[in-house]
């Protein structure tokens, strides 16, 4: 019993790190339907900018904060100088603008700071809350914690804000969009620089759990853009939701049947979901009007 | 215009055939992974060899000639390193290639020094490099099979019999969890559990707790490198493991200790290198001198803490140093390989190398410290 409470503890640390990331793929995407391959990125600076501001002498929650102005303002750079002068090309080719940008970003994060792996330490210690004879470390509770938080704020702004509603409209219909006066590049540079701003505030909360260093964007990324379709991409609920299935799916693989298999049966019960829901669990069905 | 730029080159072509003529060099090629996934190993590495042929040639060279080098990145990519070996020997014209800062790069470079005939000295692991003995090849970090020796001998010494197993999924960790399978019987340990984690894997504890949940294991082992051991570390910390824990020398480094917190390092134990205890070591040392010179003047040009890996490339260059300089001919490969399989008891920061025809690592069991971390500090087991 104390076995599988401490598996299923692993598998919400770990799902809430992929929730938090899948997370920050949702706003560009109800933006322009473009996978931000980048996401990974934001993730690692958010983290890495939070390493080097600490130890250059920092308190920790000004430099996250630091992290966080950053790397949104990367984002919205990202937009400006790769996405936007892209406006008119088809998705798939804003998607690879994305995978370019990323490699950038690693690279020019090996050059301005290190290639060594970094940790800070963690918010609250490092004492294990014991509970019914298994353990959870308080960060990962920061970590569940922040991934709700995410959550409760994306879900508020896309129901019930008049900006929120505006990135949906961009989404769906461009041109509309800009006929009811809604700005769509102003929408874009927003969902950019939330979208970095999210997945710095995802860096700097798993950090002291995964540790970081310039190259774990690329799996990061992995995770949590199959959990978010897993959960249905664009939808908030499908991203924590994906998130922490994901996690648990690899945790009690891990525990029950054997550590070899724990992505692979996890990317199996992926494929088999959406097999049977290709939208995901969360995802709304798209009809095409003729 | 066209004889005019004639002209230049042919003033060009003169003055390097005269400055050729007045100073003979030693061409010596490296080709290590100074960027890519590889960095961690070649980047100190790059650092080390061009701080070392710097001092050399400042110092007057060998037997007056000094080391011209080329040094080459190849990135981690195999493909690249061959094609920077092939280079080297056919454009660079060098007497010696050091690097290959990983299995897969040396493979490469391997090839192309056993055609051609050029002595290579590889940075990387596997005992393949270098069994069967290829002519031209040689290596000087320490196999993953001497570790798992290493500490299976000292799990012997404390009564530990049956012991349970974490691995990364890695080339690194899956080539030593392969290799530690295969010498435990040797000691008479018996590995009762077998688990195995992703490089990227954030958390471990559902297969410590697999671990931890089978009958009679006494002491658990991890290979692998990167942020999984500091990981694993954490987690046995804090699923409050009563056993110890060995950790492979994939990890000694004092940043680990950073990674994994001092609290929860606490008494684990590892194979590692004189490198990293060099403030400890006793002045009557055989690796005193060499362990602190290099790690004095390696801190005073890049402001960094020496690594286990820059210390693969100080011991190779060594090595090809002394083999050049008892070559007597620094143009002739062949007389630099014949010189370097001669090598006798040089001191390096790895350990102490012999080479001969049936062994061209020269290292044995003793050139492994056993290593305990103790409030935050390495501490040489007796």
């Amino acid at each position: 019993m104390d076995a599988l409470l401490q598996f299923l503890f692993s598998g919400l640390t770990v799902g809430a790190v992929y929730a938090l990331v899948a997370l920050g793929f949702t706003i560009i995407y109800n933006a322009s339907d473009v996978v931000n391959f980048a996401q990974g990125e934001f993730v690692m600076l958010g983290g890495m900018i939070t390493v080097f501001t600490y130890q250059a002498g920092l308190p920790l929650p000004l430099a996250a904060v630091v992290a966080i102005l950053v790397t949104s303002a990367l984002g919205v750079a990202l937009n400006k100088l790769a996405i936007e002068p892209a406006r008119g090309a088809p998705v798939v080719s804003l998607i690879i603008i994305t995978i370019g940008a990323s490699i950038v970003i690693r690279g020019a994060t090996q050059l301005i700071f290190d290639k060594q792996l970094h940790r800070f330490p963690s918010f609250s210690g490092d004492d294990p809350i014991h509970v019914l004879g298994a353990t959870i470390l308080p960060q990962s509770l920061w970590v569940i914690g922040g991934a709700l938080a995410v959550f409760v704020g994306l879900w508020v702004f896309f129901t019930r804000t008049l900006t929120g509603k505006a990135v949906l409209a961009t989404a769906n219909n461009r041109v509309a969009a800009q006929l009811v006066g809604i700005n769509t590049g102003w929408v874009m540079t927003l969902s950019f620089g939330l979208s970095a701003a999210i997945g710095a505030f995802a860096g700097v909360l798993v950090t002291p759990i995964t540790l970081v260093g310039y190259d774990v964007g690329v799996a990061l990324a992995l995770k949590g853009f199959a959990a978010a379709m897993l959960g249905g991409m664009g939808n908030p609920k499908g991203a924590l939701v994906g998130g922490l299935l994901l996690g648990c799916f690899e945790a009690l693989t891990a525990g029950y049947l054997s550590s070899q298999y724990k992505e692979a049966v996890a990317f199996i019960v992926i494929l088999a979901v959406l097999f049977v829901m290709p939208q995901g669990l969360f995802g709304s069905k798209s009809t095409e009007r003729v | 215009m066209m004889s005019k730029t004639t002209t230049a080159l042919a003033t060009l072509a003169a003055l390097g055939a005269l400055t050729g003529a007045a100073q003979a060099e030693i061409r010596l090629g490296v080709s290590v992974s100074a960027t890519g996934p590889a960095a961690f190993l070649g980047d100190p590495e790059a650092k080390t060899i061009e701080m070392l042929v710097e001092q050399l040639n400042e110092e007057g060279g060998i037997n007056g000639e000094e080391i011209a080098l080329t040094l080459y990145d190849d990135g981690g990519d195999p493909n690249k390193a061959r094609t920077f070996a092939t280079r080297l020997v056919e454009d660079d014209e060098v007497v010696a290639i050091l690097g290959g800062s990983t299995t897969g790069t040396t493979m490469s470079i391997l090839s192309v020094a056993e055609d051609e005939g050029i002595p290579f000295i590889s940075l990387a692991g596997a005992i393949s490099i270098i069994d069967p003995v290829r002519e031209f090849v040689f290596k000087t970090p320490h196999t993953d099979r001497m570790a798992c020796e290493k500490i299976f001998t000292d799990m012997q010494a404390q009564g530990i019999t049956k012991i349970g197993m974490i691995s990364g999924t890695d080339g690194f960790g899956a080539s030593m969890q392969a290799q530690c399978k295969e010498v435990a019987g040797d000691h008479g340990i018996e590995i009762l559990a077998d688990e195995t984690y992703g490089p990227q894997d954030a958390d471990m504890t559902p297969q410590l707790t697999r671990i931890r949940n089978t009958d009679g294991v006494q002491a658990v082992l991890n290979p692998g490198f990167g942020q999984g051991p500091a990981i694993v570390t954490r987690n046995v910390a804090q699923l409050g493991f009563e056993i110890p824990l060995y950790q492979s020398h994939g990890v000694a480094s004092d940043a680990f200790i950073e990674l994994a917190g001092a609290e929860a390092a606490e008494a684990l134990r590892l194979p590692g290198t004189a490198l990293l205890i060099a403030d400890k070591l006793a002045e009557d040392d055989a690796q005193y001198e060499v362990v602190t010179s290099y790690t004095e003047a390696y801190k005073a040009k890049y402001d960094q803490d020496v690594s286990t890996f820059g210390g693969y490339a100080h011991d190779a260059f060594a090595l090809i140093v002394d083999a050049i300089a008892r070559a007597g001919d620094s143009e002739d490969p062949q007389a630099i390989r014949d010189a370097l399989e001669a090598t006798s008891g040089l001191v390096g920061t790895t350990g102490t190398y012999s080479f001969s025809p049936e062994d061209h690592l020269g290292l044995d069991l003793s050139a492994f410290r056993m290593l305990e971390i103790k409030d935050g500090d390495w501490l040489p087991v007796e």
